[in-house]
């Protein structure tokens, strides 16, 4: 007997749906023998993440407010995933975003709270979408690989950030600590039940939806589809791919951009160092747990923001260090990957050969 | 005769579908045994089954009377079953001599390097090949590639030779060359299996011929038992190929009049090289060449894909060499593009999106800035049915869908919206009879009226049946112009291979 391995004509509807559902699954079995090792009970860990992130208004409003930027940032890469182009710099475009909206916040002098939070939006929108626009531009006009491109402009977003926090828009009263002056209450998202729940959380929905339309129903949406699926059908169709790799490069990142936005106006208030805690690099998991959807994307958004929150207190509880949430979340998208092979082929037992 | 593969009542069934259901068929030693068959009837499901990529749900296949199940080609290739693809699987950049080499099990070191150098000539010498082992393989032409792709299984001594539609890219000359080296290969004791659609050949070379329909062996002929027609009439069986003729005759309008084109490529090689081509209205103007002489650069400046380095396109009176006038003259061009899979369609997307592929941004598939749904879904009904593609539930990806079907899709798109000019590359190859009649049928409708097709085609029969003027090119320039009602084969595959009309008269 021997172990064959077989392309699949028709891969089906049921294993592509159960596959991510499946991969979270093993991760979590998986990252039990982590938990183990480290002296707790993978059972009572796991029920502590639940109960933590959902088991009060306290918990589910914080797992909100971790959800909100990773809605943002999930929708910005998998809008650049559908067209086979792969934004790995949203971390950086949150950065970006998040500086192009304190700068409004603080040196725009607007008093109105609706064109505060207006220009704050835009501005962080445009600041993310040309960062990201580099790389779609090198990419369209060069070749150059967006990978990588997206990928070092994070270290230059993140640095460029520290630098004006540390130095030239340091608060003059914040004890030398590295964070801008707070924004006055025109520069804030409404907050809800008394919580830091901000309304960020309902622009990431409203945001989602309209991705999806845009995707789904637009002539746009169509030509970014083809693309994503032929390029070179595309060009032969008369289509500008050049021109629409910029685009939804400039898109994504400015959809992630408007992540930094709502960090900053909805929950800190203030730009500081590590406003991001790996909310874009979580992002590409999201995108590819998702596949194509933008429902997708809020759904798997909000069980990354549970294990966030979740994360947390186990590291008051047991002490756990909070890599033990980013290895789960390696686990997950590599069991998600490893999936995609049985997507594609089958593994049959066959009666072999015998040869010299 | 004795019998050296004997295959028996193989099945093979894919999630919905039966590719191969009951085929049975044997092949002797010292016989070119040939399978045909329309596309789709399975050939290829056979092949890969027998050399060992697919795996049977049923039957057996045995070898010189021991029955064998393969789980991977290198099996085949240890029982002596060996396959020249379609696509050569070789490096380009290496030499004939290293290309050779890594289909080998046992690389030679330093030292035997030498011994295997000569075996290989002599294998060269012996079949009288025009090659040399130190050339890299990018140099050589496509007939030359396939020499060293047959080399490779003689070199491990295989017993059954599989050859997928081998003709192909070759000249009438190198196809000849090539049956000679089969015939002397079938006198050394081996089998060889012979896939192909073009009747002559299937006539001039086959042994016996396995006539395969709708994933079942229908019937096995000994040679003198069948003739084309009997041949077309199994393979097709009550399908009809659709009736067509030209009436109307072309004017002396010139719509497209190229004028020393030279087009470069990477390498910096001349792709086309002072090229002049005018066509007529109302014409279908064949191009015979080998493939790989220019024709393609040909339709890719002609379709905006590619740009010019020199010479001049006119449009009537219209200067469209420039890349952003050609843009916008594109637009009213259609093209049959040569590899359907990769330029042609948007696989994973459905048949209604990829038929608005060139119109989605006209008024009536939208609304504003959304697509009308509605009009995209009436629009591929009436596609559907007027084509008669045969497609799965709606919102199917168009990659499930059989070759001759894909090309139905792109037909209808490209077509529909009556162009002026058709610029279609083998728009029959890899298409059964009947698919290939239609597509005959649709261009010869469009030159009534008065649209006119720039053929590219590598079967000649093709090209003679349903052109007015056939050009041949060689290495990028025009050497001619014939009339096929006038010319023979021989004279033109002697301008395919660059003689000019004077030399060849």
């Amino acid at each position: 007997m021997k172990l064959v391995i077989e392309r699949r004509e028709i891969s089906s509807a049921l294993l592509r749906f159960s596959a991510p559902i499946a991969s979270i699954g093993i991760a979590l079995f998986v990252a039990g023998f982590l938990l183990l090792a480290s002296g707790v009970s993978p059972l009572a860990a796991y029920k502590e993440i639940i109960i933590e992130a959902l088991g009060s208004i306290y918990g589910l409003s914080e797992t909100l407010v971790k959800t909100t930027p990773l809605i943002f940032a999930g929708l910005g890469v998998s809008l650049a995933f559908r067209m086979q182009i792969w934004n790995i710099g949203a971390e950086g475009q949150i950065y970006i975003g998040a500086m192009g909206a304190t700068w409004v916040a603080l040196f725009s002098g607007i008093q109105n709270h609706w064109l505060m939070m207006t220009a704050m939006f835009f501005v962080a929108f445009f600041c993310g979408g040309l960062w990201a626009g580099v790389a779609g531009f090198l990419r369209a006009r060069w070749q150059v690989n967006e990978v990588i491109v997206t990928l070092l402009m994070n270290y230059i977003a993140i640095l460029w950030v520290d630098y004006l926090i540390y130095g030239p828009w340091k608060d003059p009263k914040g004890f030398n600590f590295p964070l801008t002056a707070q924004f006055s209450d025109t520069a804030r998202l409404a907050e809800y039940f008394n919580t830091r729940m901000h309304s960020g959380f309902f622009l990431a929905l409203f945001c989602a939806l309209v991705l999806y339309l845009f995707i789904e129903r637009t002539v746009w949406g169509y030509e970014i589809k083809v693309i994503g699926s032929n390029q070179k059908a595309a060009q032969y169709a008369g289509m500008n791919t050049g021109m629409a790799i910029f685009f939804v490069l400039f898109l994504s990142g400015a959809i992630a951009g408007v992540a930094g936005f709502s960090e900053v106006a909805g929950l800190q208030h203030r730009l500081q160092h590590g406003i991001s805690p790996g909310y874009g690099y979580t992002a590409i998991i999201i995108a590819w747990l998702a596949k194509r959807s933008a429902i997708g994307v809020v759904i798997v958004s909000f069980l990354m923001g549970v294990l966030l929150v979740g994360g947390d207190s186990l590291q008051l509880l047991w002490q756990l260090p909070v890599a033990f949430v980013y290895a789960f979340q390696g686990l997950i998208l590599f069991f998600l990957l490893a999936s995609d092979f049985f997507i594609i082929y089958r593994v049959k037992l066959v009666k072999g050969v015998v040869h010299a | 005769m004795t019998e050296f593969l004997q295959i028996k009542n193989i099945r093979k069934t894919f999630p919905g579908v039966v590719a191969l259901d009951d085929v049975s068929f044997t092949v002797a030693r010292a016989e070119i045994h040939t399978l045909l068959g329309e596309n789709g009837a399975g050939k290829s499901t056979l092949m890969n089954v027998l050399t060992g990529l697919y795996h049977p749900d049923r039957g057996q296949i045995s070898i010189a009377g021991q029955e064998v199940h393969f789980t991977s080609p290198r099996d085949s290739l240890i029982y002596g079953v060996g396959m020249v693809h379609q696509h050569f699987m070789l490096v380009p950049a290496h030499s004939v001599f290293e290309n050779i080499l890594l289909a080998l099990d046992n690389v030679p070191n330093l030292f035997n390097r030498k011994t295997y150098k000569d075996k290989i000539q002599k294998l060269i010498d012996e079949f009288d090949l025009d090659l040399d082992l130190n050339t890299p393989v990018w140099k050589l032409s496509i007939g030359a590639q396939q020499w060293i792709e047959l080399i490779k299984l003689l070199m491990r001594d295989c017993q059954l030779l599989i050859l997928d539609e081998p003709t192909a890219v070759l000249t009438p000359q190198e196809a000849e060359r090539l049956f000679n080296v089969l015939r002397r290969l079938k006198k050394q004791g081996k089998s060889i299996i012979f896939i192909s659609h073009k009747m002559r050949e299937v006539m001039e070379i086959s042994d016996r011929v396995t006539i395969l329909k709708k994933g079942r062996s229908l019937e096995t002929l000994d040679r003198g038992d069948f003739d084309e027609s009997r041949l077309a009439s199994l393979m097709i069986g009550k399908d009809k190929v659709p009736q067509w003729q030209k009436t109307l005759q072309m004017s002396d309008e010139i719509v497209l009049d190229i004028q020393g084109l030279s087009v470069r490529n990477d390498r910096g090689l001349s792709d086309l090289d002072s090229f002049d081509l005018q066509l007529k209205k109302g014409e279908i103007l064949g191009i015979a060449g080998v493939a790989g002489n220019g024709q393609k650069a040909l339709a890719e400046v002609l379709t905006g894909l590619k740009n010019t380095n020199q010479g001049r396109i006119m449009a009537g009176e219209k200067d469209i060499t420039n890349s952003n006038a050609r843009y916008s003259y594109i637009a009213g061009i259609a093209h049959i593009p040569e590899d359907r899979k990769t330029i042609g369609i948007a696989p994973d997307m459905s048949i209604d999106e990829n038929l608005i592929m060139k119109s989605f941004k006209s008024g009536s598939f939208r609304s504003w800035i959304f697509q009308n749904k509605k009009a995209i879904r009436r629009n591929a009904e009436e596609k559907i049915e007027q084509f008669s593609i045969k497609t799965g539930p709606d919102g199917t990806p168009v990659r499930y869908l059989s070759g001759g079907n894909i090309q139905k899709v792109i037909i209808a798109r490209e077509l529909s919206e009556h162009p002026a000019v058709l610029v279609a590359l083998y728009p029959t190859r890899g298409l059964d009879i009947g698919s290939a009649g239609y597509v005959h049928k649709v261009i010869a409708d469009g030159a009534d009226r008065g649209m006119s097709t720039i053929l590219i085609a590598e079967d000649l029969d093709e090209l003679l049946k349903l052109s007015d003027r056939i050009a041949v090119m060689f290495r990028g320039k025009l050497i001619g112009y014939v009339n096929p009602r006038k010319t023979t084969r021989e004279e033109i595959g002697l301008m395919m291979s660059g003689e000019t009309p004077g030399d060849a008269v």
